[in-house]
C-alpha cells in the first residue's frame, strides 16, 4: 500500500506485530483508540476513561495524591537498591551508609530515598489538606477518607522506622525519644497508668522487660535487636500493610464516585 | 535596625506571644461566625486570599529566610540537614493554604451570585484521560523526579557521628514530623502527649466525615458554606500541628528551653521552673494544710474539674446556644464532636494554665503514672 511507505520509523515500530501484541490498540489517534488505551492497560485502567474537566487541573488537585503514590514507588525502587548494600547490624550499619555515598556507583540513592521520604510525608499531609478543603470526605467517600488517615499514619511510621537505619546519633536518639512514649502507654507500657493493675498477686505482668516498648525495641533500649526489628518493619512489614490499604484506597476512589468533584 | 527587627522576632516567637497571636488571628482569618466575618472584612484579612495576599506572604517568608541565612545563629538551624523539609514547608504550607482559600473565595462569590462552583461537573463536557490526564501525570512526575534528583545531588542526606548510647545529645529531638507531639510533652505527660493525643488525632480525623453532616461544599473549594468545620480544621492543622512542629524545630534548644530564631543556643540559659499541681494549690496554698495521705482525697478536685470539663459545657450548650444543632445531629454525633473538640481545646487550655498560674498537673498521681 502507498500509505505504508510514508510511515516514519516510530510508526513502523508501533505498527509491528510485536508492539501490537503488547499494546493492542495501536497509536491512540481516534477517540475509540484513546478510550481503549486506558481500558486495555492494567496500570492505566486505574483511571476512568473520561474525567470532568476540573479534575485534571493542577490548581484543583495539586497532584498531591498522585505524587504520594509516585514517591512510594520511587522509595520502593531506591529502597531495594539500598538493600543490596546495607546490613542491619550495629557493626556494619553506619559504615555501610557511608559506603553508599562514597563507594557505590550512583551514590545518590540514599539521598533520593531520604529526601523522597520527607517529601512523601509532606505530600501526604497536603493531599489530606486538599481533600478536606474540597469537602471530598463527605458521603459517599467517608470510608475512603478513613483509609486515607490510616495511610497517613502508616507513612509517618514508615518514615520513623527508616529513621533508625543509618545508626548515627540522629537516628538512635530520635528513635529513643519516639519510642520512649511507648513506655507510658496506658496498661501495656510499664510506666503507663493502669499498668500496675495488670498483676497476679505480687507479680507484675507489665514491666520494663515485657511491655509494649520492649516488644517494639526487642530490648530495654535501642540496640541491635531494635535495628533488626525496625529494618524488617521498614522493608517488609509496614510497606505490606501500606500496599493493601493503598489498593483499597485507589479502588474506593473509583467506586465512591470517582475523582473528587461535585456529584 | 536589622538587629532591632531580629530582636523583635525573637521576642514574639516565644510561644506565650506567638501562640496567642495565632489563636487571636485564627477566627479573623477563617471567620466561623458572622461577627468575626464582619471584622474579617473590616480589617481586610480577605485580601490575604487574593493575589496581593500571596505576594505579601511570599515576601514575608523570603525576607525571614534571607534574614535567617545571614544570621550566625539562625543559619545553624536552617541548614541542619534534617530541618530542610521544614524550610520547604515554609513555602508549601502558605502556598497550599492560599490556593485553597483563593479558590474557595472565588467559588463563594459564584455561589452568592447563584452560579455553580467552578468545578461544576458537566456530564457533556468531559475530557479523555488519554491524553489529557496521562500527559499531565507524566510531566508532573518527570518534573518532580528532576527536582528530587537535583535536591539529592546538591544536599547530602543527614548523617551525624556513629550512634553512641553513652552520649545523649542536648536537645534530643524526635523526627521533625513528630516534633509537634514532642512539644506537647512540655504541657502533658508522655501517656497523653505521646499516646492518647495521637490516638485522638487519628480518631478525630477519621470521625470527621461521620460527624460533619453538612452536605454542602462537597467536591469543590468553598468556605462560607462550611466555615465552622474549616475553622476548626485550620486551627488544628495550623496552630496545633504545623505551628508546634515549627516551635519544636526552631525554637527549642538545649534542655528544651525556648530560644528565638536569631538567638544563640546557650546551654546555660536558666529557666525558672516552679510549677505547682492543682492539689497543692488547693490543700497547701488555699487551705493551708499538708497534702492528705489518701491519693483520691488529695486529687479529688482534679477529678472533679476534668469530669466537669467534659460534661458540663456540652450539656449547657445542648440546652442553649447549640440547641438546634443538637436536635439536628442527634446525641451520638453531638457527644463525639464535643468530646474530640474539648480534647483538642484542652491543649491550649493547659498551655495557658502553665503560662499564667504555673500549673503543672490538674490531676497528679505519679504513684500510678496518672498525671493530667
Amino acid at each position: 500500500m502507498a500509505d505504508e511507505k510514508k510511515q516514519n520509523p516510530l510508526e513502523k515500530i508501533a505498527n509491528s506485530q510485536v508492539w501490537k501484541s503488547i499494546f493492542r490498540t495501536g497509536i491512540p489517534v481516534t477517540r475509540r483508540q484513546r478510550m481503549m488505551a486506558i481500558l486495555n492497560n492494567v496500570f492505566l485502567h486505574l483511571h476512568p476513561v473520561r474525567l470532568p474537566k476540573h479534575a485534571v487541573k493542577i490548581k484543583y488537585t495539586w497532584c498531591m495524591g498522585g505524587l504520594s503514590f509516585f514517591l512510594f514507588l520511587v522509595l520502593t525502587i531506591s529502597g531495594i537498591l539500598l538493600m543490596f548494600y546495607y546490613r542491619p547490624t550495629v557493626e556494619y550499619a553506619y559504615t555501610d551508609i557511608i559506603d553508599l555515598t562514597e563507594q557505590v556507583p550512583l551514590g545518590v540513592m540514599r539521598e533520593i530515598h531520604r529526601w523522597g521520604a520527607h517529601a512523601m510525608v509532606i505530600a501526604v499531609w497536603l493531599h489530606m489538606f486538599r481533600v478536606f478543603m474540597t469537602g471530598s470526605y463527605k458521603p459517599p467517600r467517608e470510608f475512603n477518607w478513613s483509609v486515607g488517615v490510616l495511610l497517613m499514619v502508616i507513612t509517618m511510621f514508615l518514615s520513623f522506622t527508616g529513621y533508625l537505619l543509618p545508626w548515627d546519633q540522629l537516628a538512635i536518639w530520635a528513635v529513643t525519644v519516639g519510642t520512649n512514649m511507648a513506655r507510658a502507654h496506658p496498661f501495656i507500657g510499664h510506666e503507663g497508668p493502669g499498668a500496675s493493675l495488670l498483676a497476679i498477686g505480687d507479680i507484675n505482668l507489665v514491666h520494663a522487660g515485657s511491655d509494649i516498648r520492649f516488644a517494639l525495641l526487642g530490648g530495654r533500649f535501642v540496640g541491635e535487636a531494635t535495628l533488626l526489628r525496625f529494618y524488617v518493619l521498614h522493608c517488609i512489614g509496614v510497606p505490606f500493610i501500606a500496599m493493601i490499604l493503598m489498593a483499597v484506597h485507589f479502588w474506593r476512589v473509583r467506586k465512591d464516585g470517582g475523582i473528587s468533584g461535585p456529584l | 535596625m536589622i538587629d532591632i527587627i531580629k530582636h523583635f522576632i525573637n521576642v514574639i516567637s516565644n510561644p506565650t506571644i506567638s501562640f496567642t497571636l495565632l489563636t487571636v488571628l485564627a477566627p479573623l482569618l477563617f471567620p466561623p461566625t458572622d461577627w468575626f466575618e464582619k471584622y474579617h472584612f473590616k480589617f481586610g484579612f480577605n485580601r490575604l486570599w487574593k493575589k496581593e495576599g500571596a505576594y505579601f506572604m511570599f515576601s514575608c517568608i523570603t525576607l525571614f529566610l534571607i534574614a535567617g541565612y545571614t544570621d550566625e545563629f539562625a543559619i545553624k538551624i536552617l541548614t541542619k540537614p534534617d530541618n530542610i523539609p521544614i524550610v520547604l514547608m515554609f513555602y508549601l504550607i502558605p502556598l497550599t493554604l492560599w490556593l485553597a482559600m483563593n479558590q474557595a473565595y472565588n467559588n463563594d462569590e459564584r455561589l452568592a451570585r447563584g452560579e455553580a462552583p467552578l468545578e461544576q461537573n458537566d456530564p457533556k463536557d468531559k475530557v479523555l484521560v488519554w491524553p489529557d490526564l496521562v500527559y499531565i501525570e507524566l510531566i508532573c512526575l518527570l518534573l518532580f523526579m528532576v527536582f528530587l534528583i537535583v535536591w539529592s545531588v546538591y544536599i547530602g542526606a543527614p548523617l551525624e557521628e556513629p550512634a553512641n548510647p553513652a552520649a545523649t545529645p542536648n536537645p534530643s529531638k524526635a523526627p521533625w514530623y513528630f516534633l509537634g507531639l514532642q512539644e506537647m510533652l512540655v504541657y502533658f505527660d508522655p501517656w497523653i502527649a505521646g499516646i492518647i493525643f495521637p490516638i485522638f488525632i487519628m480518631g478525630g480525623l477519621m470521625a470527621i466525615p461521620y460527624i460533619d453532616t453538612n452536605k454542602k461544599g462537597q467536591g469543590y473549594y468553598s468556605f462560607k458554606e462550611r466555615r465552622i468545620a474549616i475553622f476548626i480544621f485550620m486551627y488544628g492543622w495550623l496552630a496545633l500541628w504545623v505551628y508546634l512542629i515549627i516551635v519544636g524545630t526552631f525554637f527549642r534548644g538545649p534542655n528544651w528551653n525556648f530560644y528565638g530564631p536569631f538567638e544563640l543556643w546557650d546551654a546555660h540559659k536558666v529557666e525558672a521552673l516552679s510549677n505547682v499541681n492543682l492539689s497543692e494549690y488547693l490543700w497547701v496554698k488555699a487551705w493551708n494544710q499538708g497534702l492528705p495521705e489518701n491519693i483520691l482525697a488529695r486529687e479529688f478536685l482534679g477529678f472533679v474539674v476534668v469530669i466537669l470539663y467534659f460534661v458540663v459545657p456540652p450539656a449547657i450548650l445542648a440546652k442553649t446556644y447549640l440547641k438546634e444543632f443538637y436536635l439536628k445531629i442527634g446525641s451520638t454525633r453531638y457527644s463525639t464532636i464535643m468530646f474530640f473538640g474539648l480534647a483538642m481545646l484542652s491543649l491550649p487550655i493547659k498551655m495557658y494554665l502553665r503560662w499564667t498560674i504555673n500549673l503543672k498537673y490538674i490531676i497528679a498521681i505519679p504513684e500510678w503514672f496518672f498525671n493530667i
